[in-house]
């Protein structure tokens, strides 16, 4: 058992940093910095000072081992734009983006989950197709789209709320539904096909042939099958939460880490941009690590395995 | 005596094919009958269908009688009383029978709570005790391993302990052991015999292997392409059969004694279900096949006073076996 997490945790620490060299290496090659944020008109002096003062002009394998020396001293560097610890700002947007990404969480599995075991319970039936129309519609359109839409719909036809902006709680709403919809949309239909392979395993016909009633057989004996797959998706999510809005705080103008990301990227700040990533990478990992250990609490099969592994 | 199961033109068909036609069976108590026929010729449908397993989008018409009440129908709590308690059923691939993330206890004990009066320490004493009586070793501990901690055959006990739990009065085994090795086949075969003994319960031995049927059933009824095509009792039937299906059924078998002789094999295969031939579904396989084989299915008719066979030509078949046994 000890021996199969540590392999997870090894291979997640290895995750992390190949994600931090890559953005590391593409962002130094697709541009550079001092242009970005000086300006193309910006005298020669001024460019070569900057470039000096941030240690562009070391060798690329320089600033890379730099770079991990001061992430080991639990430094993430300074924004280029401002100077200020690039965790600092992060860290202050991160409220921002909760504030969109735990509701919208939330409203996923409570839409999507109960929609998907529905839709799977009563197969081929209207209520089935309309929830998979729903679905694959919620899939396919991209969430710019979807953000529009809704913002023609409740902003501009209708003037219920805002199309933008942080004020209120009202403000949230719309990018809160946007993320909540597709969001939604992938897991009913996950939840819908893990449900419909459970339903057709002999143990389901054994349960009901000793005489379990329907109900029972759904709740004690094809949920708890149907949960292992669904918990993947579900990790996955738990993983978007930091940055998975980058599209719908851009759209809606809402102040977050996705927006920042987008500012910095453009910018090529570079620090921001890693201080991100890192962040991203961290949760992604650790959320897959979560999923992990609960795929051991869910199937015993997998629990023994890694007793033995 | 009123017989315990009685079915009368059962019927069965999943989006248009028909894939059972009209199917008579009674059952006595306590008996053991032997259902045989190749796959897909109707033998475990027609037991999904009489407890109400089959999914949603199968028609099943007829009748289906367990003491006299009407089970085709039935509201579902009747339903979930019968299922377990009056008849149980166990599966060939006892691997995917048993729910993987339950531990075996959790899943005895469900049938116990279900249809016995018993609790708290009673069920868990109960669910040791039938773990026992399956000859599953160490049972007070192994009940709180789960299904992928057991062997096939293992997994095969724990499915008739569970299948015992409720009591039943008919055990109906669908092909038991075509998944297990043969030695634990013989095993099996032996436990299930044993305890119907016991259990004076009745038994519905599902199987595609001859001898298997042969050795634990007092009666068998042949089944081919969604009917049955002929009944006797088990020594009458392997020793004298009188359809030409059964007659090609048994034909195939080599004999244990006697001189050697040249296996027979069936021609043709089974008719698909949505083109069935008018007429005797097995007349394009059969030797004896006449003119009048092709116009109208024929009806089970009785033969001798224990056995019927749904065929025009019985008479012309089994003066060629007869004859081909003087030779």
């Amino acid at each position: 058992m000890g021996r199969y997490f540590a392999i997870r945790i090894g291979r997640a620490a290895l995750t992390i940093v190949l994600v931090v060299t890559f953005a590391f290496v593409v962002l130094r090659l697709s541009g550079d910095p001092a242009l970005m944020i000086l300006g193309p008109e910006a005298p020669p002096e001024a460019i070569a000072a900057f470039r000096k003062a941030w240690g562009l002009d070391d060798p690329i394998w320089f600033q890379y081992l730099d770079y991990f020396s001061a992430i080991a001293k639990g430094e993430l560097g300074r924004s280029m734009r401002d100077g200020r610890p690039a965790i600092e700002l992060v860290l202050e947007r991160i409220p921002a983006t909760l504030a969109l990404t735990l509701p919208a969480f939330f409203f996923k599995v409570a839409l999507g989950v109960p929609a998907g075991i529905y839709a799977a319970l009563h197969r081929g039936s209207g209520i089935d197709r309309a929830v998979m129309m729903t679905a694959v519609a919620g899939f396919t359109v991209p969430s710019f789209v979807l953000a529009l839409i809704l913002v023609l719909v409740f902003a501009v036809q209708l003037g219920w709320l805002p199309s933008g902006g942080q004020d209120s709680w009202r403000h949230a709403i719309l990018p809160i539904a946007t993320l909540s919809l597709g969001g939604a949309a992938v897991l009913a239909r996950f939840t819908r096909s893990a449900m419909l392979e459970v339903l057709g395993q002999p143990y389901i016909r054994t349960a009901s042939a000793k005489g379990v009633p329907w109900h029972k057989v759904v709740t004690s004996h094809a949920l708890p099958n149907a949960a292992i797959p669904t918990v993947t998706i579900l990790g996955f999510m738990v993983g978007t939460l930091i940055a998975g809005a980058v599209v719908v705080e851009s759209v809606f103008a809402w102040p977050g880490v996705g927006r920042l990301l987008v500012v910095a990227v453009a910018n090529r700040d570079l620090a921001v941009v890693q201080c991100i990533l890192l962040l991203v990478a961290m949760t992604m990992v650790t959320s897959n690590l979560v999923v992990d250990f609960l795929y051991g609490f869910l199937d015993p099969r997998l629990r023994a395995k890694g007793a033995h592994a | 005596m009123a017989p315990l199961v009685s079915i009368e033109g059962l019927s069965i068909a999943f989006n248009d094919v028909p894939v059972l036609r009209g199917v008579d069976l009674a059952l006595g108590r306590g008996e053991a009958l032997g259902l045989v026929g190749e796959s897909g010729s109707g033998k475990s449908v027609t037991w999904l269908a009489a407890l109400g397993l089959l999914p949603r989008h199968a028609k099943v018409s007829g009748s289906v009688r367990l003491d006299g009440r009407e089970l085709l129908g039935a509201p579902a709590a009747e339903l979930d009383h019968v299922r377990g308690g009056r008849v149980a059923m166990i599966f060939q691939d006892p691997a995917s029978a048993l729910n993987p993330v339950l531990t075996i206890r959790k899943q005895l004990c469900e049938a116990l709570a279900l249809h016995r009066d018993l609790q708290g320490e009673a069920v868990k004493a109960e669910a040791k005790r039938l773990l026992d009586l399956v000859g599953i070793p160490d049972a007070a501990r192994r009940l709180s391993a789960y299904p992928h901690e057991f062997s096939g055959g293992q997994v095969q006990r724990i499915m008739i302990a569970m299948a015992l739990a409720g009591n039943p009065d008919l055990l109906i085994a669908d092909e038991p052991t075509t998944a297990l090795d043969a030695t634990i086949q013989a095993q099996i075969l032996e436990l299930l015999s044993t305890i119907r003994r016991e259990m004076s319960m009745a038994m519905v031995l599902i199987s595609h292997d001859l001898g298997v049927v042969a050795e634990n059933c007092d009666r068998v009824a042949v089944m081919y392409a969604g009917r049955i095509v002929e009944q006797a009792p088990s020594n009458q039937l392997f020793a004298d059969p009188v359809h030409p299906y059964a007659q090609g059924l048994i034909g195939a078998l080599p004999p244990l004694d006697g001189p050697r002789r040249r296996l027979t094999a069936i021609p043709g295969t089974v008719p698909d279900p949505a083109h069935m031939p008018s007429g005797c579904a097995f007349a394009p396989r059969c030797a004896l096949a006449a003119e009048p084989c092709g116009l109208a299915a024929p009806s089970l008719a009785l033969i001798s006073d224990d056995r019927t066979v749904a065929c025009i030509r019985a008479e012309a078949s089994r003066r060629t076996l007869l004859g081909m046994a003087a030779e």
